[in-house]
């Protein structure tokens, strides 16, 4: 130990360059974190501008502000730069600042491929952004990009292709790297059934990503040899099948959902617990639980295309399976219940933010469960019905989990402490609007509004007018984060926090027992006592 | 919490508000107008109460926990975090419920799937952007677009007001006829892209994928008239392709099959006489609005870069027999519309595109000449 400690001394320049050019090249978890959440945020205001526009079409029937193949754009650009430039990178963003602290090492495993991951990224996003100017429009296929429509896209198709493409590395480096840290960079007596559920949940979330992003970037390559080569995958006239697109899509895109919703899992099971002062009920049963899922996700993906033409074997096979999911899903809810039970709770903004999330995704797993019965999927099948559940379980599931990420780890970040009373203002208006936001496009879409629609008739007018109303409150009660994120970094309310932040919080993991801020190479020597509250 | 399990109880109150107020409310699925759209609801009824019942519990238990074991009302935190009797108790029921739930869902799923015995058979096919209609047995055969008070409607700052069209967006050109009480089978196709066929009432919907046939079928009970819509992204238009179906008694289903087939008839005099130019142009005008101006624009100017100009357009400019052949077989993305007009339609629109839209070539064309042109180019334009 002594010599870790002497070569330490030696090194004492080992802090951040200086100047801008310290973002660009920084090799640090924190600083890549960093970037990686500013980035994140800035795309959570593009993505959220898109669909403004959105809901401003469709506050009354009739065509007011857009012509429909705009309108398109916007619901595909929506999905991509939310899923691909907000809701995976500030995952990755809290892996890279969490999973180092919470396994008391350094660094990530790999900082020079963690640099690259994010600059990728950044590429990825800006190449699909500038398809938004050229001729032709940016894709408008929806973000399945569904052969033949997609292949009907101007310029734009190989563009989009290529910037799929780098995200799909970025995200296959950064999975990489979160799982060589986690195996390689743990403290010792850390063992695997030790570690955090957030270090959990993203283990097996970089799993998915490695196994997943392949398989994407390949049917997108076959999207463009099938314009551009004269190959027939897609194209019955050669022998293709569209539907074959399909079922490689979503093979990709059912585990991907699920890529942003297991960190979160992972998220509101370290949170919950302190503020209930309480050990996380389960532990190894949320572990077993994650995995589970996880292996389900590659098995269920036809769910997503019932109405596709399946036999009926298929059919009933997927429904089953689908339906499985949801046993899991219920030990995760009743465990976070179960930790809330009997506990001595407090409810400062992330706790405010995680109970919501325990609600309103559950609300999302109920509608989930409703779609898996493959008759009555008949009726919901693209219609306003799926728009409100997939939305309930990215934002007032995903998207309030990281808010309350932020709120949780801005303090321990950034050594200054939010105000908690804009924070709670933020959090009430954000959970009432959000409900008038997508409750009633339930009501729409079981009345048989299709989805992807500019415009409708007329008896589904004033949901969509309540809608959007709560979408434009939801849009602007986003800028109080912003506020309060540009504040605390500032200075926050100008009170010193600890290193603990909250109360007895480094009983549950080890960045607590690191300074606020902590030191730029988190642990430089491994720390000697390991947590075990969380278990 | 509270607050939003008050707002949950705000919003259902304004739903029931709102539908007593309007009958034209809808917050739940219809029931439909079949058998299997009734086992289709009440499974989803079963369903949606499983659901509320277990989120009374879930919710219930967790608000108990918020109001009571908080820190300000002096609660200790207990320190369990592990109890394998529970944890095996909710694993093992929502297991059954599961079990529960598969037996109906499995029953309804294969009475959808079964489209034998069968006493008719439509065939439907997609298109960019409107639905084609074949009578296998009888021969009947036609396109049902979005009718044209909804489509002036619906233009980008067209000053309509939506509230006074009727039936805005659900209206179509030519309605599907089916008989009641029949088994009828339905072939699902599709000429360019994905497209997807529903009608709420008859409780499906099933995709027309180009290059492949779908199957499913439906039984009507009560004659009505049932309005649905295209399901999956089918490109600009893909919002304004509505369904319409009208069941009828048998004797009047019948009695509609005899006018269907007396106006083929007279449509094909028609194409047999010698029209007007100004005639064409003025019935050109409609055609072209109704098949054309969605792509090229109701001024003809076309969008950049993907849908080309009629106005100053080579093509219409040019020649007009190679215009003909060209919209006879289509090119590209543009569909071949041999087989979607009439000779008198096509004749119509044709000159109304070279003495309209900017263009003054001053020729016109006779239904009888696209015939000629139509018949002399085997395999396309034709009715297969």
């Amino acid at each position: 130990m002594s010599a870790v400690v002497a070569e330490h001394d030696d090194h004492h320049d080992h802090g951040p360059a200086k100047g801008l050019l310290r973002w660009v090249i920084t090799t640090n978890h924190k600083d890549i974190g960093t970037l990686y959440l500013l980035f994140a945020l800035a795309m959570f205001f593009v993505g959220g501008s898109m669909a403004m526009v959105i809901r401003a079409e469709l506050f009354e029937p009739g065509m007011q502000f857009v012509n429909p193949q705009f309108f398109n754009s916007m619901t595909t650009m929506h999905a991509l730069v939310m899923v691909f430039g907000a809701v995976m990178p500030a995952f990755v963003g809290l892996a890279n600042w969490m999973i180092p602290m919470m396994i008391g090492s350094p660094d990530m495993a790999l900082p020079r491929m963690n640099n690259m991951s994010f600059w990728l990224l950044v590429a990825g996003v800006l190449l699909l952004a500038s398809t938004l100017f050229m001729e032709g429009g940016a894709p408008a296929s929806g973000w399945t990009l569904y052969p033949p429509l997609v292949l009907q896209t101007g310029k734009a198709l190989p563009f989009a292709i290529f910037s799929v493409h780098l995200l799909g590395i970025s995200s296959i480096l950064g999975g990489i790297n979160i799982i060589a840290t986690i195996f390689n960079m743990r403290a010792p007596g850390m063992t695997l059934m030790k570690m955090p559920m957030f270090v959990w949940t993203w283990l097996i979330t970089a799993f998915l990503l490695i196994a997943i992003m392949p398989v994407f970037a390949g049917a997108v390559t076959m999207l463009l040899t099938d314009k551009f080569f004269h190959t027939s995958f897609f194209d019955a006239a050669g022998g293709g099948d569209p539907v074959l697109y399909q079922h490689i899509f979503w093979f990709f895109g059912h585990p991907e959902v699920y890529v942003m919703i297991l960190p979160t899992f992972g998220v509101a099971s370290t949170i919950i617990p302190v503020f209930a002062r309480k050990p996380l009920f389960g532990y190894s049963s949320m572990v077993y639980a994650t995995a589970a899922i996880a292996f389900l996700s590659f098995i269920v993906w036809a769910h997503h295309m019932f109405t596709v033409g399946m036999p009926i074997a298929g059919e009933l096979y997927f429904m089953y399976a689908t339906m499985l999911i949801a046993i899991p899903t219920g030990v995760k809810i009743f465990n976070w219940t179960a930790t809330m039970w009997k506990g001595s709770m407090t409810f400062e903004t992330p706790m405010l933010f995680s109970i919501a999330f325990v609600v309103l995704f559950t609300m999302g797993g109920f509608t989930g469960l409703m779609m898996a019965v493959a008759p009555a999927d008949f009726q919901y099948h693209d219609t306003y019905f799926i728009v409100a559940h997939f939305h309930y379980t990215l934002v007032p599931a995903s998207v309030f989990i990281l808010m309350a990420a932020g709120y949780f780890w801005l303090p321990k970040w950034t050594g200054h402490m939010y105000d908690e009373r804009i924070g709670q203002l933020h959090f009430w208006l954000s959970v009432v609007s959000v409900n008038i936001l997508f409750f009633p496009q339930h009501f729409l879409g079981l009345a048989g509004m299709p989805r992807r629609i500019p415009d409708y008739a007329v008896q589904f007018a004033d949901w969509n007018m309540i809608s959007s109303i709560g979408g434009f409150i939801f849009g602007a009660s986003q800028l109080l984060f912003l506020y309060i994120v540009i504040n605390t970094i500032k200075g926050g309310t100008g009170e010193k926090v600890t290193g603990e932040v909250w109360e007895d919080a480094a009983k549950h993991s080890l960045e607590w027992t690191l300074p606020s801020p902590p030191p730029y190479h988190s642990f430089t020597t491994p720390p000697t006592v390991i947590p075990t509250e969380h278990m | 919490m509270k607050k939003t399990k008050q707002l949950f109880a705000g919003l259902i109150l304004m739903a029931l508000g709102l539908g007593t107020a309007q009958a034209e409310y809808t917050l739940n699925l219809m029931k439909g107008a079949t058998k299997v759209s009734h086992d289709i609801y009440d499974l989803h009824m079963l369903i949606l109460w499983i659901c509320v019942f277990i989120g009374i519990g879930v919710f219930g238990t967790m608000f108990y926990s918020i109001y009571h074991h908080r820190k300000s009302r002096g609660h200790k935190a207990a320190q369990f975090h592990e109890n394998t009797t529970v944890e095996i108790i909710w694993t093992i029921i929502p297991t059954l419920i599961l079990i529960g739930m598969a037996i109906p869902a499995t029953k309804a799923m294969m009475e959808l799937d079964d489209v034998q015995e069968s006493e008719m058979s439509i065939k439907v096919t997609g298109h960019q952007w409107k639905w084609e209609y074949e009578y296998l047995d009888n021969g009947i055969h036609f396109f049902s677009s979005l009718d044209e008070a909804s489509n002036k409607a619906r233009q980008v700052g067209s000053g309509i007001d939506p509230f006074t069209v009727e039936n805005y967006l659900l209206e179509v050109d030519k309605p599907l006829v089916i008989p009641t009480k029949k088994k009828i089978r339905f072939v699902f196709t599709a000429k360019d892209v994905i497209h997807s066929w529903w009608v709420p009432d008859l409780g499906w919907k099933k995709d027309a994928n180009p290059g492949f046939i779908n199957e499913s079928w439906t039984s009507v009970d009560v004659p009505g008239t049932y309005r649905g819509q295209c399901t999956e992204l089918c490109g600009k238009d893909h919002g304004f392709m509505p369904i319409v179906v009208i069941a009828m008694n048998e004797p009047e289903y019948n009695a509609w099959v005899e006018k269907q087939k007396s106006a083929v008839a007279a449509e094909a005099g028609s194409a047999s006489k010698q029209w007007a130019k100004e005639e064409l142009i003025a019935k050109g005008k409609s055609v072209y609005e109704t098949n054309c101006s969605s792509c090229h624009m109701a001024d003809g100017a076309g969008l950049a870069g993907t849908f080309p100009a009629i106005k100053a357009s080579k093509v219409v400019t040019g020649d007009i027999n190679a215009q003909v052949k060209l919209m006879l077989d289509g090119k590209g993305m543009m569909p071949a519309f041999g087989k979607m007009l009439s000779p008198v339609d096509f004749a119509a629109v044709v000159t109304f595109t070279r003495n309209g839209l900017g263009n003054a070539v001053g020729d016109s064309i006779q239904p009888s000449a696209v015939q000629a042109l139509q018949s002399a180019t085997p395999g396309a334009g034709k009715n297969e």
